[in-house]
């Protein structure tokens, strides 16, 4: 019940990630990039993970409105002249190869519905007694695997605090003369006048 | 398996779009679908048959989480990873932003002609 | 939330439609109450603080496109941003320190208390807390300055193709 269900948004999800590859306008692109977001988060919701559910949505939400927002409202079509045969052919030929080994390489794989879970059986019978959370997923997130988090934290800090080095300048046009002055650095007339004097 | 083959497909869609394509938000939404296709792959692989969600309620007995709960520890690891996507979304929409300023363009080949 | 009347009045130019303006000054309460909500029950209900922070950064994201830009700013000015995202960031090293004097780094040293309780599980809600603030400045500050550069990038082109 659960396998056809999941197969039948895997298909949908496919297809519209095929529409967001090949159309020519930007803006339905990023709509389709969307709707793929909220396919994978209903399948979240069929695999037994409602928290990741939740995040899914409110993030790819955040996603749709910067991609529209900081972008699209500046150039809206993408129009290709001609295809750069080399990068299609030679991405085609090697991701057949992956598909092909990835098929043998999946049946190694525990089947879909009883997964190993050596590890995380303790944390199922033990989660309560040892952290009293109710969210044995909070309690993983937090507590046994607390060091994850901290390294998540720091990552998403780099890339804001990098982003806001990258938007910070506002380009050279934009330089007042009175700046120059107030560092010492002359200006173009200035040295033009102390090389003139120079040479007499 | 057809269910893990198929989210393979979904990835390499993914990457397909951002090497074959020349427009840049076009990479960036190729990057998306990547992102996406992983998480749902890592999630896939700790579903357990017939399973609840690893919440323990009033009335719930210890026993039965333990027999009928999906794993936890992929969906700890998937948290962190969604918003590190966001993260990374944001830094490449700025770098995208600085280099329409320079050229005045989106798409990659002109870029890579103009050169400065 | 208390809204200017001038800036729900439709002859401002920013921001949009009075119907947008109207429905946002209803639901915006709502959305942040279930943002906090969603942070605080982070240990007994599905969410967390990355799920809840997300939600209240979203909040403020509507509030900007409903109403303009100098409502975002006063409602959470750069320097207010910047001033949580780094405090959050220092107390989320500085809390696991403190656990060494009780035995090793990020011992969840408080009492546990009852289960199912909004008060127990040691420093989960805590955490959560910090997370919570922490994602909601950053995502915010973040669209705020995508978005004003996004602006000036359009109006530098347009200046460059008038004098051409």
């Amino acid at each position: 019940m659960v396998e056809t269900f999941l197969l039948v948004l895997l298909i949908f999800m496919i297809i519209g990630s095929i529409i967001a590859i090949e159309t020519k306008n930007l803006l339905s692109s990023v709509i389709s990039c969307g709707v793929v977001g909220a396919g994978v988060s209903i399948a979240f919701l069929m695999l037994g993970a409602p928290d990741i559910a939740i995040t899914q949505v409110v993030v790819e939400i955040l996603i749709l409105v910067i991609l529209i927002r900081a972008t699209i409202t500046i150039d809206n079509t993408a129009i290709e002249a001609h295809w750069d045969t080399f990068s299609v052919v030679s991405s085609l030929i090697f991701f057949g190869l992956f598909l092909v080994f990835a098929f043998l390489a999946v049946q190694d794989l525990a089947p879909f519905g009883k997964p190993y879970m050596r590890v995380s059986q303790q944390y199922l019978e033990t989660g309560l007694q040892k952290t009293g959370a109710a969210n044995i997923v909070s309690s993983v997130v937090l507590d046994f695997r607390g060091y994850d988090t901290l390294g998540e934290a720091t990552v998403i800090f780099t890339s804001i605090v990098g982003a806001f080095v990258i938007l910070r300048r506002r380009g050279r046009k934009h330089r007042k003369e009175e700046d120059t002055e107030k560092v010492g650095i002359l200006s173009e007339e200035e040295i033009r006048e102390d090389y003139e004097e120079f040479r007499e | 398996m057809i269910l893990y083959f198929l989210t393979l497909v979904l990835f390499v869609m993914g990457v397909y779009c951002l090497i074959a394509k020349k427009n840049i938000i076009k990479k960036i939404i190729g990057l998306t679908i990547t992102d996406y296709a992983i998480n749902l792959f890592i999630i896939m692989i700790g579903y357990r048959d017939g399973g609840i969600a690893p919440i323990l309620f009033k009335n719930m007995t210890m026993k039965e989480l333990a027999e009928r709960g999906v794993d936890p520890l992929p969906q700890a690891l998937v948290l962190t990873s969604i918003v590190i996507g966001l993260g990374v979304l944001t830094l490449m929409t700025a770098i995208c932003l600085r280099l329409y300023e320079k050229y005045k363009t989106f798409d990659m080949s002109e870029i890579n002609r103009l050169k400065g | 939330m208390a809204v200017k009347p001038e800036l729900v009045s439709s002859e401002s130019p920013k921001g949009m439609t009075p119907v947008v303006k109207t429905v946002v000054r209803f639901a915006i309460g709502i959305i942040f109450m279930f943002g906090w909500y969603i942070i605080l029950y982070g240990h007994l209900t599905p969410g967390g603080g990355f799920a809840g922070g997300t939600i209240l950064a979203c909040g403020y994201v509507i509030l900007t496109l409903a109403f303009g830009k100098e409502l975002g700013m006063r409602k959470m000015s750069d320097m207010a941003a910047s001033i949580i995202d780094n405090t959050c960031a220092l107390l989320f090293v500085v809390v696991p320190i403190i656990g060494i004097a009780f035995g090793y780094f990020f011992l969840n040293f408080p009492p546990h208390g009852k289960p199912f309780n909004l008060v127990s599980a040691g420093f989960i809600p805590l955490y959560n807390i910090i997370i919570g603030l922490k994602i909601t400045s950053s995502l915010f500050a973040i669209f705020m300055a995508l978005s004003i550069f996004g602006r000036f990038v359009s109006k530098l082109v347009e200046e460059a193709e008038d004098e051409e």
